[in-house]
């Protein structure tokens, strides 16, 4: 079975590298080398839950845009998966399922779309929204948003890009930041957030994810 | 055949629909003739009761506008739904989603648990993704999202064959998912949902 299966996937992921064009194989991760068409594959998965061109979905959980978003966020987001810096069962089957060899030109794709935002952010306070992202919140001991995510929020390195972010997933990803993020402690990037979070209240959340889930 | 279609455009027209509806009502009636006195489905016609609302009205307008277009869709429902106004559909979609829906468990219980390994974790390996990320972990679903939980075995492996031949391919993943499931596959999550319980009102 093991054998049909990895002649299979040789077989339609070189099919797939020939013809140069985007396509489904059963290639796995344990099953064949981060070929053109494995890779293809396995980006085709990807946009299966964060949309077909990883502007992000909104399924039971909201599936976050990928698009566009900083290659060093992404790759240090699926080894904190696998190092358990980050909860996220689902998330830790899918990263034990790409090859690390693959993990470069994955990321390269995701970076490389510009869709536009997947819109349908409830009408709040997006004023408030930019005011916190622009200059934060002194009395309340909350730095300005921008400082690190850029004045565009499209982030740097290993800090997100934010714009265009889906609503719904920056109101859920703020309000479990501690008990998701940041569980290797302070060498990891996402435990900087954590005072921040917190002296957010919901509602400015809500505002926050209002106006940057506009931003292109 | 056409005296079928033709009783249930005249049925659909007739229907008054001022405030909710009882189980008695016309509308509710031209529905559970198929579907089960109940509306916990009966034979190739799927359960409806605890079905998501918003689904329901989602699939009623798919139907009158031939979105949804594989075969039994096209024998029954596009009639069934051609002549529903939108009130009419509110309204059906309000008390067909308020019914507690009963499983079918009429799956193969030995598949149980690779069907739920599928659901919870999918097979990232083969590229097939986690039914829950979508349909949540207790297969409730979520607004336009449908409810998988319980809904019987026969249907589900037909939906999923279904979509994987490419049928009703707009807006969803699921032609995407169902291409990367094998049959057998197929066989255990569809035996895995027949069993799952679930309660109209949980989200």
């Amino acid at each position: 079975m093991k054998a049909v299966r990895l002649r299979v996937a040789l077989t339609s992921a070189l099919a797939i590298f020939l013809a140069s064009a985007p396509g489904q194989t059963q290639a796995g991760a344990q099953d064949a080398p981060a070929t053109a068409g494995a890779t293809e594959a396995k980006f085709e998965y990807c946009t299966t839950c964060h949309g077909p061109s990883a502007q992000g979905f909104r399924g039971f959980y909201t599936m976050p845009r990928l698009a566009g978003q900083q290659p060093q966020y992404i790759e240090n987001q699926l080894r904190a998966f696998l190092e358990r810096r980050r909860l996220n069962p689902v998330m830790a089957n899918v990263a034990h399922g790409i090859a690390p060899e693959m993990i470069p030109a994955l990321v390269a794709r995701m970076s490389a779309l510009n869709p536009p935002p997947f819109g349908g952010a409830p009408n709040g306070d997006i004023a408030l929204g930019k005011e916190i992202y622009t200059n934060g919140l002194p009395d309340q001991n909350v730095p300005a948003c921008s400082a690190c995510h850029g004045p565009d929020a499209k982030g740097q390195r290993e800090i997100p890009r934010l714009a265009g972010q889906l609503y719904w997933y920056m109101v859920f990803t703020l309000s479990i930041w501690s008990t998701e993020r940041g569980q290797g402690g302070r060498q990891d990037i996402s435990w900087i957030m954590r005072p921040t979070v917190a002296n957010l209240t919901p509602k400015q959340v809500e505002a926050l994810a209002e106006y940057v889930s506009a931003l292109r | 055949m056409k005296r079928f279609r033709t009783k249930m455009a005249i049925l659909a027209i007739s229907l008054t629909t001022a405030g909710p509806l009882l189980a008695d009502d016309l509308a509710v009636r031209n529905c559970t003739w198929c579907h089960g006195t109940a509306a916990q489905g009966y034979s190739k016609a799927p359960r409806l009761a605890g079905q998501r609302e918003d689904y329901l009205i989602n699939q009623l307008q798919a139907f009158a506008t031939h979105k949804r277009d594989e075969f039994l869709s096209t024998k029954y429902m596009w009639y069934a739904a051609a002549n529903l106004d939108s009130s009419s559909v509110h309204n059906l979609a309000a008390f067909l989603s308020a019914l507690p829906p009963e499983a079918a468990k009429d799956g193969d219980s030995e598949l149980v648990a690779e069907g739920r390994t599928i659901f919870e974790n999918g097979v990232p390996d083969e590229n097939i993704a986690a039914c829950q990320a979508c349909h949540g972990p207790k297969a409730q679903g979520v607004r336009e999202i449908p409810r998988l939980g319980g809904l019987s075995y026969t249907y589900l492996e037909r939906r999923l064959e279904q979509w994987g031949q490419g049928h009703d391919a707009w807006g969803t993943p699921m032609p995407k998912v169902a291409r990367s499931l094998s049959p057998n596959q197929i066989a255990a999550l569809a035996s895995y949902l027949s069993f799952v319980e679930g309660e109209s009102s949980e989200k």
